[in-house]
């Protein structure tokens, strides 16, 4: 034990006086949550919007002042024919137009159906898409209104949005960035920092001394596990204070589950280790082949379900796609364990093979 | 049994025999050193002993244990001091001694006698960065490090490599010191001067051992005399002096050229009356006595020429 934790002492001493490392453990996964949060956003605010409206009817204009009014949209002007909006989008004064159809008001009464369509600037499509379920939402709602009193249905576009009902961005960031940084943070400075022990001949020393391989891992990884539960905390706190991100579920699971991802997260960086013998082999794997897919694979940017069918079966065996769905459950939808024990036992699995792995490949010997 | 005994071992990488059939006994309390060029296979021999690699074939018994067998038992009495500088160098001097202390199951007090001679001259930079240090005085540190924990057997590759002259003096009188603990030293060295401290030498040679005795046994096997020729025109001196009759061996050091000859009966005179009928004028001679290194370098020109 003593032993063990002189090696612990060291193993801080290493954290805390290269500035390097301070810096990548606790200035860049504040840094990446504000960027992600406020910089790399799709949230809608303010996109200018323009009309047709080839009615002029009660109906119309009154959608139209709605649309208006609704935080996310400005309705900047009316065009009358489809050139002139073509125009407006090319000048980049619209990110949208709506069309409403002749006769719209009539129509609804007659047939209980009047058309709508959405023209959208698809050259940046995740915007466009936005801007396309948000005037769904609009729409819908004003249907609904409707439907209370007399029968009509507008338009169906989108399903209205569960738990997420405006879309808002930091929602779906914060856990990614979660995800993101603690894949970055334990994989890769863990690698790192055995890998160094290898370059630098350190490793040497340690193997011909009584400590034992068990002791020289978890001696190595219990600092990166404790500074990276620091970290869960503070970029809970920052998504809840700045963006507004709740935490409807239980904190004591969501931080349960976070130290299992962190475990996970330590093991693949084990893992890499002792696949290499140099610093930098290790951080090239590391990025390439763990964050890359936390950031692709995951879920986080883009969404699994518009995948390419290869990707999507790829996807399953990216560790931070069950966590994303645990952390987003619990915080978003303030589930319990029992709703993702799925996802929980197979994060679980995949750590303790992992674990077993690395400590079967660690070397007591040079070769 | 002597402490370290060594059979037959032997060490391939791929096509490249390491170690090849190498035989040899260190005995309790001794003071052993190897010497061999670059390449010759001594680190590959240390990193065997001390367990870290295994060996191919041979037989080898380490303080009366299998390296292969009872690496775990053996590493407790091993003090090990690598060819690279291991230490840590964001840690101060103390912390990194306190470390390998702790590693061992120690303290710096337990055992502070054993080291107290070597860590009081570098005691004063105690809470210096060990990356800091100048390498004489890493080397202490590493040497102190290797030493806390009251090894049995030391083995030490290269300890001296890129240390100052008076430095290396230094590590060598402490090395002698530590020896009257009581504790089995095994040190390489590519410096042939150093190893005349050692009671018993080995010259390495191609992963195998081809002289073996001590200091002034080796030397005195090679006892021929060797002539330095001192030149502004080494080149051409060179390409002369390979056609001189009774030659043995022409080799360059340097500002200098070591003549030998395959018996004793040349002079200076026929020298210099061979390079000025060559048109060498500048040419000064002297008589020098061989070293280890020249009796070395002789072995190994026997060796390839057979």
């Amino acid at each position: 034990m003593k032993r063990f934790s002189g090696f612990l002492v060291k193993e801080f001493l290493h954290i805390l006086r290269d500035r390097r490392t301070m810096l990548i453990l606790f200035l860049i996964p504040i840094f990446q949550i504000l960027i992600f949060g406020y910089v790399v956003k799709n949230e809608v605010k303010d996109a200018k919007i323009g009309i047709i409206d080839l009615s002029h009817d009660n109906v119309t204009e009154e959608i139209t002042a709605r649309l208006d009014a609704a935080v996310d949209f400005r309705v900047v002007r009316e065009y009358q024919t489809y050139e002139e909006a073509e125009a407006g989008f090319r000048a980049n004064e619209i990110k949208a137009v709506v069309v409403f159809a002749d006769n719209f008001a009539n129509d609804m009464g007659k047939y209980r159906k009047a058309d709508v369509q959405i023209l959208l600037d698809a050259s940046d499509p995740n915007l466009a898409n936005l801007i396309n379920s948000y005037i769904s939402v609009i729409l819908n709602k004003y249907s609904a209104e409707v439907n209370k009193t007399g029968n009509s249905v507008i338009v169906s576009t989108e399903p209205r949005m569960w738990f997420n009902e405006n879309l808002h961005s930091a929602y779906m960031f914060v856990p990614g960035t979660m995800a993101l940084i603690l894949m970055l943070i334990t994989a890769l400075m863990s690698s790192i920092s055995i890998a160094r022990e290898k370059e630098t001949g350190t490793m040497e020393i340690l193997l011909v001394s009584p400590l034992r391989p068990i002791q020289i891992i978890l001696g190595k990884l219990t600092p990166y596990a404790v500074l990276s539960i620091v970290n869960v905390v503070s970029i809970l706190v920052i998504g809840n204070v700045v963006f507004g991100v709740p935490v409807h579920g239980s904190w004591v699971l969501l931080l349960l589950v976070s130290f299992l991802f962190i475990l996970l997260a330590l093991s693949l960086g084990l893992l890499v280790s002792t696949l290499v013998k140099t610093q930098q082999t290790a951080m090239f794997i590391s990025i390439l082949g763990l964050m890359l897919p936390t950031m692709l694979l995951s879920g986080f940017i883009f969404p699994i379900e518009n995948m390419p069918v290869i990707l999507q079966y790829l996807s399953y065996i990216v560790p931070a796609k069950y966590f994303l769905i645990i952390i987003k459950s619990i915080m978003l939808k303030g589930l319990g364990l029992s709703y993702v024990i799925n996802e929980v036992l197979i994060l679980f699995g995949i750590t303790l093979g992992l674990i077993a792995l690395s400590v079967y490949k660690f070397k007591v010997r040079l070769e | 049994m002597a402490e370290i005994e060594i059979y037959n071992l032997c060490k391939n990488y791929g096509d490249v025999k390491a170690l090849d059939n190498l035989c040899l006994s260190v005995e309790k309390n001794g003071f052993y050193g190897l010497i061999g060029p670059d390449g010759a296979g001594k680190t590959s021999l240390m990193r065997i002993i001390t367990s870290l690699i295994l060996p191919d074939s041979g037989e080898i018994s380490v303080g009366g244990l299998d390296p292969v067998k009872d690496y775990k038992k053996l590493r407790l009495k091993l003090g090990y001091m690598p060819g690279k500088f291991s230490l840590y160098p964001d840690l101060s001097v103390e912390e990194n001694l306190r470390f390998f202390a702790g590693v061992f199951g120690t303290t710096i007090n337990e055992n502070y006698h054993l080291i107290k001679s070597i860590y009081s001259q570098i005691e004063p930079f105690k809470n210096r960065r060990a990356g800091k240090l100048s390498g004489g005085m890493k080397q202490k540190l590493a040497l102190c490090c290797a030493l806390i924990h009251k090894p049995e057997i030391l083995i030490l590759d290269e300890p001296t490599t890129g240390v100052d002259a008076v430095s290396r003096r230094e590590f060598w009188d402490m090395l002698n010191e530590i020896r009257s603990y009581g504790i089995t030293i095994l040190v390489s060295t590519p410096y042939m001067e150093e190893a005349v401290l050692c009671d018993t030498v080995s010259l390495l040679f191609k992963g195998k051992v081809v002289e073996s005795g001590t200091p002034k046994e080796i030397t005195s096997r090679y006892s021929s005399t060797i002539y330095s020729v001192k030149t502004d025109n080494i080149p051409l001196a060179l390409k002369v002096l390979r056609n001189i009759p009774g030659l043995m061996s022409v080799n360059s050091f340097g500002q200098n050229i070591h003549l030998v000859f395959k018996d004793e009966n040349h002079s200076e005179q026929e020298i210099t009356n061979f390079l000025t009928a060559n048109n060498i004028l500048d040419a000064e001679l002297s008589r020098i006595k061989a070293g280890i290194e020249d009796s070395f370098i002789d072995y190994i020109l026997k060796e390839n020429k057979n």
